[in-house]
């Protein structure tokens, strides 16, 4: 068999808490020039982890994220406006203490990356983006705001980021803070000690479609580990594991949650990848839009859908897809057996005559082609709770 | 878990056990191990010619593809059919019930040259100090 990438030995970056992800055992992977657990043989590995995060709760080092604050200087609402010019959600929409998703475009409305844009004060914001993309996302931003009014800093190595994922997430974090956690809604943030450091940014936000948070702290390891052991050690009785990027990968796919040069990237455009609810084209002007303006959602060539294998074999990225007739139609972004659903599931482009629910279609599995059929996405959707209160009595 | 004496070991992380001019072939503890939890096999059919090196299968993970090598040549006289139904019998048992094919040798000298359990251990201990350094 060939070997699963282990490490390789060239100047990949680490996390804080990459000591302590070794000590535990984890599989390491190279994702986007960074030594990152992809599994943990120590927590069941892949598939169970996916488990704990879907029934209880599970623990991911998410510090390679990169983390971007924009904030006013001298003219009100300085940052508001070179955050309105680069993002394609509408940044006057946020309350403080509110987040949202958003994207980055180039002006031919492809995307730069995708991010989550955060509104820390009065013009006060901060932007949470890719691993891969860190360094272009932060040219990117210095270059396009330049003529406004504000400062950009990159404070991507400042944080260690955790994220705590999985219905028993709130009760978890709960033990470890003095903020009221059951007040902050989802997509919104508070700021609260956590493990006893003062004034941490605390997010209602995850990539796994399920409830959770997203915590920032003091990027030193002595710190970064503290906190990540002391959560183990609140979660224990809820059956927390570590979980690397593999169930991160399944959990969000699972979701239909984009990952950047999967379902997005340079050459995607908004439409396309069907993000048009995230992207406020009645805000006012900001990168993108003329070229989106003049696409029309309505003429797209390819559009995303949910497949899943109707026949063996899994459709993973990259995998050609045919019409029945054995014309090439389009190609998938991700797939990968879903450990929810013990199905096979993949994202794909099509053009949109395949777009119908049920429509079938062939996907290229090595040497054969196996039929898969269109379904309705997200492929998993979490059920919504009566109220937050209620969620710790179940 | 023990590296069964009587085997023979590949490079690529396949055992041989050859019993009567008729190899056993299967991947081992450690690329189990590697691969995570296996979810689907895909096995040649019962007659099908191996050329040595060549692949002739293939082993998915959730994350990841595997093509299996032929550790010698021969023909496919079995296959394990069990692993179409329950590929997890490679990460529970792969040196046992985790067989994959049977292969009648084209020629059973070709064997000797692959390691034995020894050197297949020192193999998988030097690996494993690549991956930590």
């Amino acid at each position: 068999m060939d070997s699963v990438n282990s490490a390789a030995k060239t100047e990949l970056r680490k996390t804080p808490l990459n000591a302590l992800h070794r000590k535990l055992g984890a599989k390491m992977v190279n994702f986007g020039g960074w030594d990152m657990p992809v599994e943990y043989p120590s927590s069941g590995g892949l598939i169970a982890e996916h488990k704990a995060v879907r029934n209880g709760v599970g623990i991911f080092d998410v510090s390679h994220m990169g983390d971007i604050r924009i904030h006013g200087e001298k003219t009100a609402g300085g940052a508001l406006a070179a955050v309105q010019h680069i993002s394609m959600n509408d940044a006057s929409k946020l309350s403080i203490g509110q987040a949202h998703y958003s994207a980055m475009l180039y002006p031919q409305g492809t995307f730069v990356d995708d991010v989550i844009v955060h509104r820390l004060g009065e013009d006060d914001y901060l932007l949470v983006i890719n691993a891969g993309t860190r360094e272009k996302d932060i040219d990117w931003v210095r270059q396009n705001t330049s003529g406004f009014d504000c400062v950009v800093e990159d404070l991507s190595d400042a944080y260690t980021q955790l994220a705590i994922q999985g219905p028993r997430a709130a009760e978890v974090l709960q033990k470890l803070t003095d903020a009221g956690l059951s007040a902050v809604k989802n997509y919104w943030f508070t700021h609260g000690s956590v493990c006893g450091l003062p004034n941490r940014l605390i997010a209602r936000t995850g990539y796994t479609g399920e409830d959770g948070f997203e915590i920032y702290i003091p990027g030193d390891t002595a710190t970064s580990e503290r906190v990540w052991n002391a959560v183990i050690e609140a979660g224990k009785e809820f059956g927390i594991v570590p979980c690397g990027l593999g169930a991160r990968n399944t959990l969000r796919l699972e979701s239909k949650m984009a990952l950047y040069e999967h379902e997005i990237s340079d050459s995607i455009n908004v439409w396309e990848a069907g993000l048009d609810r995230y992207c406020k084209m009645e805000k006012g002007d900001f990168i993108g839009r003329a070229a989106l303006a003049k696409a029309s959602s309505s003429e797209v060539k390819r559009t995303l859908v949910g497949l899943e294998t109707i026949e063996r074999g899994i459709a993973r990225d990259g995998y050609k897809v045919f019409d029945c007739a054995g014309e090439e139609i389009g190609v998938v972004t991700s797939g990968s057996p879903s450990p929810t659903l013990s199905k096979n599931i993949a994202l794909a482009y099509v053009p949109p005559a395949f777009a119908e629910i049920g429509t079938i279609v062939c996907v290229e599995v090595r040497s054969q082609r196996i039929k898969a059929q269109v379904v309705p996405t997200p492929f998993y959707k979490r059920a919504k709770k009566a109220s937050p209160q209620a969620a710790g009595t179940a | 878990m023990a590296y069964p004496a009587n085997f023979r070991y590949t490079k690529e992380h396949e055992w041989v056990n050859v019993e009567g001019g008729v190899a056993t072939i299967g991947i081992t503890d450690y690329a189990q191990s590697e691969l995570g939890d296996v979810v689907f096999v895909e096995l040649p059919k019962v007659g099908a010619k191996l050329e040595t090196g060549r692949s002739f299968g293939n082993i998915e993970s959730v994350k990841a593809v595997s093509e299996i090598y032929a550790p010698a040549a021969g023909e496919v006289s079995a296959t394990n059919d069990e692993l179409t139904k329950t590929p997890e019998l490679l990460n529970s048992d792969p040196h046992g019930k985790g067989w994959m094919v049977k292969v009648k040798l084209a020629n059973a000298a070709e064997i000797n040259s692959l390691m034995d359990a020894a050197a297949y251990e020192a193999f998988i201990a030097e690996k494993g100090k690549e991956a930590s350094a």
